[in-house]
């Protein structure tokens, strides 16, 4: 017997790890949980409330809208203005419009919250070489470990429900936008810092004036791509009781009811596409104002 | 007291610049420095003063440690040794607070690739150096607008940089270097980028600006023709020492050595060598109230057929033919006022060469050269004036202990 066959107690560790930061820190979980939940289901409420032809028609001239706004009052990308409306319309005569705004209301939480920790974290990794080396294998693990696994310490944190899943939806969503913001601030060039320098900036105003502003068409990608992540955890949510149209989905798989699926997922890729086109859109309006 | 005064400047590159300097001290020069420590000597004991004023221009050739020069004057790259004094305070010694309010009230700065900010308009990128000091915004786009006037750009100050062409692009930099009104302009090889004949303008309009505003202007250039053009005095740099220091004509005419000579090849010599250089002092001259007689008896003495008339306090009255005044003996005439030509060629010792050619007609008269007070300073005659440019175009081949012989004395002054 070599001692190669000795198990180490790794999955063990993990659970007392975990089950520490359960017991000890349970009721913040918690706290923010509840917290989350209502505002989850505040947003819901009053997405329901609106006439679903009156929201219809908000999306789709925001859709035609984004990324114009200087350019004159008809300005705007009618082709996008249509396809969110088509595409809106279908998902509402599936009877998929309450799953759709649900999965939409998880997806701009888990974005917003993405974001919000992605962009301190990208600048310290720009800005520090250590916190760069500690970061970046960070990042590959938590893109490559198995999005399901996240599902497990999720409930235990946060309960079955939304907030569970937007858990591990940022975790899962969250690498690319902290890559893109990393990449962005590190792309300027090298002589514009030089010539801040030689005026006189601090480094705080060299961050806010000069490499955050040229790093903003850069980091619009990452969060595009972070929308575009989050979205395709929607499926996977649904597992821990979140709802939306991965319920449909999941729904369609227990009762294997093949059409029912394609409906389901056919409203995902619709909303993928309208919410990929628009935040496009936003970075690339961007970078033709410079 | 000058308004900066370098002592003993040595910058290595490298983690470990101790024994660098060490074997600097022991003679030896940087590629085997680099050979036997792996770190880099960047600049070597550089010492210079610059005035009040004045427009210094650096020059040395791609590795010779210009642009890490200018850069040691406001710490955007550390100094290894040695102390950078601005009005007597030395700037190596500043903590980072002080430094940068140094680089903020101080220095002005234009770069080669003109580094404007991508994402600020035209008067955005010139209050950017107001913007830092925090400035208010009323007063800093007032001075913005004023550093753009001076450039004549006032009315693109809305625009993106990249809407600029290139040579409007570096009028920005520089309006963003003068906005906060610095004593010290740093210009490292600012206008390199640029095509020839914008080149050309924006030098005139730097000197343009020097002499109204009176800065202190530190200029980095690897090109002899901007350098000779724009400084008052010139720093040849090479190998991160320097070559030699002076004045653009004592740089030309005196070069230190082969380094120099070879810097100074393909230099148009007739645009940068003045009638200074190729003139020589007339070796006779009569005066005014000389009579023919004895004009003539000094020509012949000298064995010269013609001759340079002036006053008594040497100012020019104009020239006489020895054949002419032969006639006049004979005549009897008393006063050679009537005999004068007068229609010569007058020029100042500082025309250039060049402006010199076309005075010479067919009747091959020396052109002479006066001081504002038109009196007599020498004479420049065909012979004297090709010589000079034969000696140049040896200084560029690179063989000047060959000399020319001396010019070939036309014998007519």
């Amino acid at each position: 017997m070599s001692f190669l066959d000795n198990k180490i107690p790794l999955g063990h560790w993990v659970e007392s790890g975990l089950d520490f930061l359960t017991e000890e820190y349970s009721s913040v979980t918690r706290t923010i949980s509840d917290v989350t939940e209502n505002a989850i289901f505040g947003l819901n409420d009053l997405l329901f409330d609106i006439r679903p032809e009156l929201l219809i028609v908000v999306f789709a001239l925001l859709a035609w809208k984004v990324g114009y706004w200087r350019k004159g009052l008809f300005a705007g990308n009618w082709r996008l203005g249509v396809f969110t409306a088509v595409g809106f319309a279908l998902i509402y005569n599936l009877g998929l419009w309450d799953s759709m705004l649900e999965s939409f209301t998880l997806v701009l939480f888990a974005t917003v919250v993405a974001v919000a920790l992605a962009v301190p974290l990208g600048i310290l990794a720009a800005l520090y070489e250590g916190m760069y080396r500690i970061i970046m294998p960070v990042l590959d693990f938590m893109q490559t470990m198995p999005a399901f696994v996240y599902l497990i310490p999720a409930i235990p944190f946060f309960g079955i429900g939304p907030v569970a899943a937007i858990f591990a939806t940022v975790i899962f969503s969250m690498p690319p936008a902290i890559r893109f913001t990393t990449l962005g601030i590190r792309q300027v060039p090298t002589q514009l810092i030089e010539a801040a320098d030689a005026f006189g900036s601090t480094k705080a105003q060299k961050l806010l004036k000069l490499q955050l502003p040229m790093a903003v068409p850069t980091m619009m990608a990452g969060i595009n791509q972070t929308i575009m992540l989050a979205l395709s955890m929607v499926v996977i949510a649904a597992m821990i009781g979140a709802d939306g149209l991965g319920g449909d989905v999941w729904k369609a798989i227990q009762r294997l009811q093949p059409g029912k699926g394609f409906e389901a997922g056919l409203a995902v890729v619709i909303l993928a596409m309208v919410l990929d086109r628009m935040t496009q859109k936003l970075g690339q309006a961007k970078r033709q104002s410079k | 007291m000058p308004k900066i005064r370098v002592r003993s400047l040595s910058k290595v590159f490298g983690n470990n610049p101790t024994p660098a300097l060490k074997l600097r001290d022991k003679g030896l020069k940087r590629p085997e420095i680099l050979e036997k420590t792996g770190m880099t000597l960047g600049l070597s004991k550089i010492e210079f003063d610059v005035n009040e004023g004045e427009l210094l221009v650096i020059m040395g050739l791609s590795g010779s440690g210009k642009s890490t020069l200018i850069r040691c004057l406001n710490r955007l790259i550390e100094p290894t040794e040695g102390s950078v004094e601005i009005n007597g305070q030395d700037i190596v010694k500043l903590d980072n607070k002080g430094l940068l309010r140094f680089r903020r009230e101080t220095f002005g700065m234009v770069f080669q690739h003109f580094a404007l900010f991508p994402h600020r308009t035209v008067l955005e990128n010139t209050e950017y150096g107001l913007e830092i000091q925090g400035v208010d915004k009323g007063s800093r786009a007032k001075k913005g607008l004023e550093a753009l006037q001076l450039v004549g750009l006032e009315e693109w100050a809305d625009a993106y940089p990249d809407q600029l062409s290139g040579g409007m692009q570096q009028r920005v930099g520089l309006s963003r270097a003068l906005a906060a009104d610095p004593d010290i302009l740093l210009m490292d090889e600012a206008f390199s980028a640029l095509d020839p004949l914008i080149r050309r303008d924006m030098q005139q309009e730097l000197l343009d600006l020097q002499t109204r505003m009176k800065k202190t202007v530190i200029f980095i250039t690897h090109d002899l023709d901007e350098a000779l053009n724009l400084g008052d005095r010139i720093i040849l740099l090479k190998d991160g020492e320097i070559v030699q220091e002076g004045s653009p004509e004592e740089i030309l005419t005196h070069p230190a050595n082969r380094y120099v000579e070879r810097f100074i090849e393909g230099v148009d010599m007739t645009r940068i060598l003045t009638a200074n250089a190729a003139m020589t002092p007339a070796r006779a001259i009569g005066y005014l109230n000389d009579g023919p007689r004895t004009v003539l008896h000094r020509m012949r003495e000298n064995g010269m057929d013609r001759m340079l008339i002036t006053t008594r306090e040497r100012k020019l009255c104009g020239l006489v033919e020895a054949d002419v005044l032969n006639e006049a003996v004979k005549r009897g005439d008393r006063r050679i006022q009537d005999l004068l030509i007068t229609d010569l060629h007058k020029v100042s010792e500082d025309e250039p060469l060049n402006n010199l050619f076309p005075l010479f007609d067919e009747r091959s008269y020396p052109i002479a050269v006066v001081d504002e007070q038109d009196r007599l300073k020498g004479v420049v005659v065909r012979g004297s004036l090709l010589a000079e440019l034969a000696q140049a175009a040896t200084v560029e081949s690179g063989q000047k202990d060959n000399k020319q012989a001396q010019p070939e004395g036309e014998h007519i002054v």
